[in-house]
């Protein structure tokens, strides 16, 4: 089977200066990936070379099989849906206005969209339970509230694949439980889910595999029980790092 | 306001305001004289009153109106900033300069429209070659930054051209226009901007909800299938377009591109596909009456630019005041 999102050989970078390489990635319908690593180690250098955003140094990034250096914008939409971190946008949208965006790449130029849609919009809210939050001016949610939206808005975008820029940062509590919540969500429906987060634990609770990128190059990568060692994790954070095996199955990492 | 509800109303609002502005002036005309000479009837002095000078200035205000709030409708959109206009990337200034060096020139007013909007071009031309060869080439900051230096730059040219012209004849010519004024509109001036306004709005109106996508920044609207810098350049050509036009035959009338499509996002909220309509509709409708109101409210005719500053200001800051319906603080 063809795996929605691979790399090969990549290194990325900035002006042909590779900050990050030797990533070989896989990552097929259902499973969720967390990358962990320090401040700077590259993690959003990657996601925007996974994005399209920025050209890669060195190899290749497919989505489906395809090599995405080579599709427009419209086809990568619809292969890969982006989760940011926070909005940056100052006007006040309707959070369902900003899940209806998700629609872009199945409308023509000139359409807007109607009640298609808006069923399939409201339907992604619904399946998130916040189709309460709909007619609410985004710039009056919380945090997590948005966060919601966002992943709203990826589902009714449609795309297989998933890329979260730290899902959970600035989240409290009860909301970084709904947002893993949803996470997971998506991944039983079979899309495919790429995250960064800062915490170990959480990584550990989600992911079914994880990359640990540091140093300019990626010190672990497979699931999670085998690679989130105590010895790895100290060696990333230069920090000594214990594991602890939980009585549930989970795992628990403290200084 | 739903938008089946609040754009027949807006329509409603500007064709009263257009019949207004052609009923009020120094030979008033009846509703049913303005009904007699449309249908082909009427005296002739109300005829001739009616087509050569009533309509072609209610016509020319509506445009300019309509082509300012669409413009800082699309400028807000595309820099994401809701305090950007027309004035933002030296356009105004820009069209502006072209146009008094025309004045001084001794030019035909055509042709004067041709500088004003060459210049106008020119303007953006060069602030889009700034932004994208400096550092951090294309963003939005570096572009309104240029903007201001390029804009700087045209309003000393119009300062040179105050000075060099002659202070009898070209100079109060000068600044009479530059305070905005539609008294000079004809059916000329009316038929010449017309194609280059619609050439701009059509773009805009047609393309309005995918616009709205770039409110949300680059990256975001390319992730959700946008080719967006494209997009982005094909708005400010556009919105450059219209500006141009409308300071060609206007001269400079601030304030109507930043204040009205706030004040049509009050009605609509912030989706742009709703918002361009009736920022279109609203500025039309201001335009008529503050032109109306400008050669009516005094003995001598009161500079446009004028009136919209002091209406403009004040509305401006009760926006500010009333808290950030519409945009985020």
């Amino acid at each position: 089977m063809i795996p929605l999102l691979q790399t090969r050989g990549l290194s990325v970078g900035h002006r042909g200066r590779p900050v990050l390489s030797g990533i070989d990635l896989s990552l097929g319908p259902g499973q969720v990936l967390c990358l962990l690593g320090p401040n700077g180690a590259g993690k959003t250098t990657l996601f925007r070379t996974l994005l399209g955003l920025l050209p890669a140094v060195a190899g290749d990034v497919l989505l489906e099989g395809q090599p995405l250096a080579m599709m427009p914008r419209s086809r990568i939409a619809c292969l890969l849906a982006h989760v940011p971190q926070s909005l940056s946008t100052p006007f006040a949208f309707r959070a369902l206005d900003l899940v209806l965006m998700g629609a872009a790449i199945r409308l023509g130029p000139f359409a807007r969209p109607g009640a298609a849609e808006t069923l399939r919009a409201t339907e992604a809210m619904e399946t998130l339970g916040i189709a309460a939050l709909a007619e609410e001016e985004i710039t009056r949610l919380s945090g997590g509230q948005r966060q919601m939206v966002l992943i709203a808005r990826a589902l009714a975008q449609g795309a297989r694949t998933v890329v979260m820029d730290e899902p959970t940062a600035s989240l409290d509590f009860a909301n970084r439980i709904r947002v893993g919540r949803a996470i997971r969500d998506l991944a039983d429906r079979g899309t495919a889910v790429i995250l960064s987060t800062h915490d170990p634990d959480q990584a550990a609770t989600l992911g079914d595999r994880a990359l640990l990128v540091g140093r300019g190059q990626v010190l672990g990568d497979g699931p999670v029980r085998g690679v989130m060692t105590a010895e790895r994790l100290s060696a990333l954070y230069e920090v000594p790092v214990h594991r602890e095996a939980l009585s549930g199955g989970g795992l628990h990492f403290r200084g | 306001m739903s938008e089946r509800r609040l754009t027949p109303l807006l329509l409603a609002g500007l064709v009263a305001v257009l019949l207004t502005g052609v009923a009020i002036g120094p030979f008033p005309l009846s509703l049913r004289q303005i009904a007699a000479v449309l249908s082909g009837g009427g005296d002739s002095q109300s005829a001739t009153v009616l087509w050569n000078i009533r309509l072609p200035r209610v016509l020319a205000a509506a445009l300019v109106g309509a082509a300012l709030a669409a413009a800082g409708a699309a400028y807000q959109t595309a820099f994401r900033n809701p305090l950007v206009s027309p004035d933002i990337l030296g356009v105004s200034a820009g069209a502006g300069f072209g146009a008094v060096l025309g004045i001084l020139l001794g030019l035909p007013v055509l042709a004067i429209q041709l500088t004003g909007f060459a210049t106008g071009l020119a303007t953006v031309a060069l602030v889009l070659f700034l932004s994208f060869s400096l550092r951090g080439g294309g963003q939005v900051l570096v572009m309104v930054l240029c903007g201001i230096a390029v804009g700087a730059l045209a309003g000393a040219g119009i300062s040179l051209v105050k000075l060099l012209a002659d202070p009898e004849q070209q100079l109060p010519a000068i600044t009479f226009w530059l305070m905005g004024s539609l008294a000079g509109a004809k059916r000329a001036d009316v038929l010449a901007a017309l194609p280059a306004i619609l050439a701009g709005l059509l773009p805009l109106v047609l393309l309005r909800w995918r616009i709205g996508l770039l409110a949300l920044g680059d990256d975001e609207a390319k992730m959700l299938g946008i080719e967006a810098t494209r997009l982005r350049l094909m708005i400010i050509v556009c919105a450059t377009l219209m500006t141009s036009a409308a300071v060609s035959m206007a001269g400079v009338v601030g304030w109507i591109g930043l204040m009205v499509p706030h004040m049509a996002r009050l009605l609509t909220g912030s989706r742009f596909d709703r918002l361009l309509p009736a920022a279109i509709l609203t500025g039309a409708a201001f335009m008529v009456a503050a032109d109306t109101a400008a050669r009516s409210i005094a003995l001598t005719e009161v500079p446009l630019g004028i009136l919209t500053a002091v209406i403009g200001a004040p509305v401006f800051v009760w926006l500010l005041a009333r808290g950030s319906r519409g945009w985020a603080e």
